[in-house]
């Protein structure tokens, strides 16, 4: 078997003591970041790219690190679900549906430790889908040429802004802020400098984790001052943690198809972990019908959205490793600190990173151990970070974001830039305007114009190239589809309403 | 509604002036057939047209701050780029437990704790950054010590 070889390698990786201690690291910061309301996982991910890039780790302890707080962010998000009805991070929002009225009705302990075992099994089955997926679909990516890419990057936005958000148009302009950042610097084709106005911090472009803090850490700040930190008290205390073996066992195959619905959401290039829980428990609701308690505090409803959340983070992961185009916001920040890595996501890395790749995978299926030890044995400890006031926190945010920038290139104007995004993220927000689709299109603007224009230059500037191949035709259809769907499945696929007191 | 229709018209402006200074990019003698400017052509194409859909079908208006905290949120923009600007001159302590401790007492809106957060974030972070992950972190302006 090729993958047990391959596994037996990841392993060799992994299992080094520097290697081991990076992802018990990257769990414990990780499950910190996802439970502290106002830090999600882009966010956290987004700030500590910076530091670890100014530590010199090589490649594979730098992604191995990364993923941990990646993963552990997803495991994470549910505490300060449970607790404070607040989601940690956007995925967990659903599991305030039934997790906060689990814990009001005293049972906060139990919804802790089930939602753990979720998020365990949901991670567990979706890295071994990405062990399986992965290769596979690496194989399929070699059969890619530039006019493919091209469809792919416009499916990823496509799917990004018609799924993910509530107006498409808004989401399409937010692609397209995206793409025209992307384009500021030198021309990749004829070493010109484009769009720079003359600005010689511009020739090298915009660095994208500028541009990623900017948005995404600075711009809570803001929405943290205009709301004063309000809607931050610690809303059920528990007392002891027990295992609900019996909830466990009756959740067992809800979290298996959970899983699986997660998973399939997650691969989906642009939809991502929020999809995916947001799936996983809608599925779940209909399947148990109207006397399965859902949204009452039903264990069944707190273990299919964090399974479902777990497994789309790790299928997300799949589209982002074999194509280089990640399927949400976080892995959008992954893709990043690949690239600032000089390491190109696509199905070369199988071949030529054999180590990077299944060391990642290794690290990933003992990151999950890690976390479930840490998550259900020692939940308290985190609980205890909940407390922590926004008013120590997010002034800590934002001058880690600070020394984190200046550090990777010392210059005045990456700050100010970092501000300036930060300004523009919040209005943005404040709009409706999603971010996300602004992080991909600075991450893929060049990869989307580079494909488009080689694909010109095979053809001879037929533009009918574009649609030569079967694959390219899918993927166009696809993207037309994934853009154009959610208009009308729109009131079908309604957000149930947040529980408010 | 108005706040969208801003928004769009100000996207349009934005395109349209994104669009006219892709016309200025020189292009070069080794032309491949799409060239420098097609890409932001098309950007700048489907941005406008986006701008001008948003203005005619807005959504519902955001609750925008009061005056007051609008305020608040300008003299953190000004406080973070004089922070930006003070980090290298006045090395990292002073600075930091400023810049902190006005954010801090924006969120709380109580002194005591502002304080404590910023002395205790400038102390704490620096140990960190310049013990921990080895960070070269300047703490005092030259000549000081």
């Amino acid at each position: 078997m090729d993958t047990l070889a391959n596994l037996a390698l990841g392993f060799g990786v992994a299992l080094s003591p520097f290697t081991l201690m990076l992802a018990v690291i990257g769990c414990f910061l990780g499950t910190i970041i996802g439970a502290l309301p106002g830090l999600g996982p882009s966010n956290g991910v987004a700030i500590l790219i910076p530091i670890t890039f100014t530590l010199g780790l090589d490649a594979t302890s730098a992604l191995v690190l990364m993923t941990s707080v990646y993963y552990g962010a997803m495991y994470g998000g549910r505490i300060s679900s449970i607790l404070l009805n607040i989601p940690g991070d956007e995925p967990a929002l659903m599991t305030t549906l039934d997790g906060y009225p689990m814990a009001k009705a005293g049972r906060a302990g139990d919804a802790l430790v089930l939602s753990g075992v979720a998020s365990f099994v949901g991670a567990l089955l979706a890295t071994i889908g990405l062990m399986f997926l992965a290769p596979l679909l690496a194989r399929i990516a070699y059969l890619f040429g530039p006019s493919e890419y091209f469809a792919l990057y416009l499916l990823a936005f496509c799917t990004l802004g018609g799924i993910a958000s509530k107006n498409q148009a808004k989401a399409a302009i937010a692609s397209c802020i995206g793409l025209g950042i992307a384009m500021i610097g030198l021309d990749n084709f004829s070493g010109q400098p484009r769009l720079t106005f003359g600005s010689l911090h511009l020739m090298d472009g915009v660095d994208f984790l500028v541009a990623i803090v900017g948005l995404f850490a600075v711009a809570e700040v803001f929405f943290f001052i205009e709301s004063h930190g309000k809607n931050t008290s610690i809303g059920v205390k528990f007392e002891r943690v027990t295992v609900p073996v019996r909830d466990i066992i009756a959740s067992a195959w809800t979290m298996l198809r959970a899983s699986v619905v997660g998973f399939i959401a997650g691969v989906l290039p642009g939809a991502g972990a929020s999809l995916g829980s947001f799936l996983a428990y809608m599925s779940e609701k209909s399947i148990a019908g109207p006397k399965g308690g859902f949204g009452e505090g039903a264990p069944r409803g707190v273990a299919a959205p964090e399974a479902g959340n777990n497994a789309a983070a790790g299928g997300a992961l799949v589209p982002m490793l074999t194509l280089g185009v990640p399927g949400s916001g976080t892995t959008a920040v992954l893709l990043a600190l690949l690239m600032t890595l000089n390491i190109t996501p696509g199905p070369t890395l199988f071949a030529e990173k054999p180590d990077v790749v299944w060391g990642l995978i290794a690290s990933l299926l003992i990151a999950n151990f890690v976390l479930l030890a840490m998550n259900v044995p020692l939940v308290r400890l985190f609980v205890r970070v909940l407390q922590v006031p926004p008013w120590v926190l997010l002034p800590g945010v934002t001058m880690i974001s600070f020394v984190g920038i200046y550090s990777l290139s010392g210059s005045y104007f990456d700050l100010l830039m970092m501000i300036g995004f930060g300004v523009l993220g919040w209005a943005l927000r404040k709009l409706d305007v999603p971010t996300v689709p602004i992080i991909l299109g600075i991450l893929l603007g060049n990869h989307m114009e580079d494909s488009l224009r080689r694909a010109m230059v095979i053809s001879g500037g037929d533009w009918m190239h574009l649609f030569s191949s079967p694959i390219a035709v899918g993927l166009w259809v696809a993207a037309i589809l994934g853009f154009v769907a959610p208009m009308f499945l729109r009131p079908l696929l309604r957000r149930p309403q947040a529980i408010t007191d | 509604m108005a706040s969208d229709r801003i928004f769009g018209l100000v996207v349009t402006i934005v395109a349209l002036a994104y669009v006219a200074s892709a016309t200025q990019i020189p292009l070069s003698l080794l032309s491949d057939p799409v060239g420098s400017r097609s890409f932001p052509y098309l950007i700048g194409g489907v941005m406008a047209l986006c701008g001008v859909v948003v203005m005619l079908r807005p959504d519902p208006d955001p609750e925008w701050p009061a005056l007051g905290t609008l305020g608040a949120l300008l003299v953190t923009v000004i406080m973070l780029v004089a922070y930006a600007y003070a980090l290298r001159p006045f090395g990292f302590l002073i600075p930091t437990a400023i810049a902190s401790g006005v954010l801090s007492y924006q969120i709380s809106q109580r002194v005591l704790p502002a304080v404590a957060t910023g002395l205790g974030l400038s102390l704490g972070l620096f140990a960190l950054f310049k013990y921990g992950l080895h960070l070269g972190l300047v703490a005092f302006p030259k000549g000081w010590f």
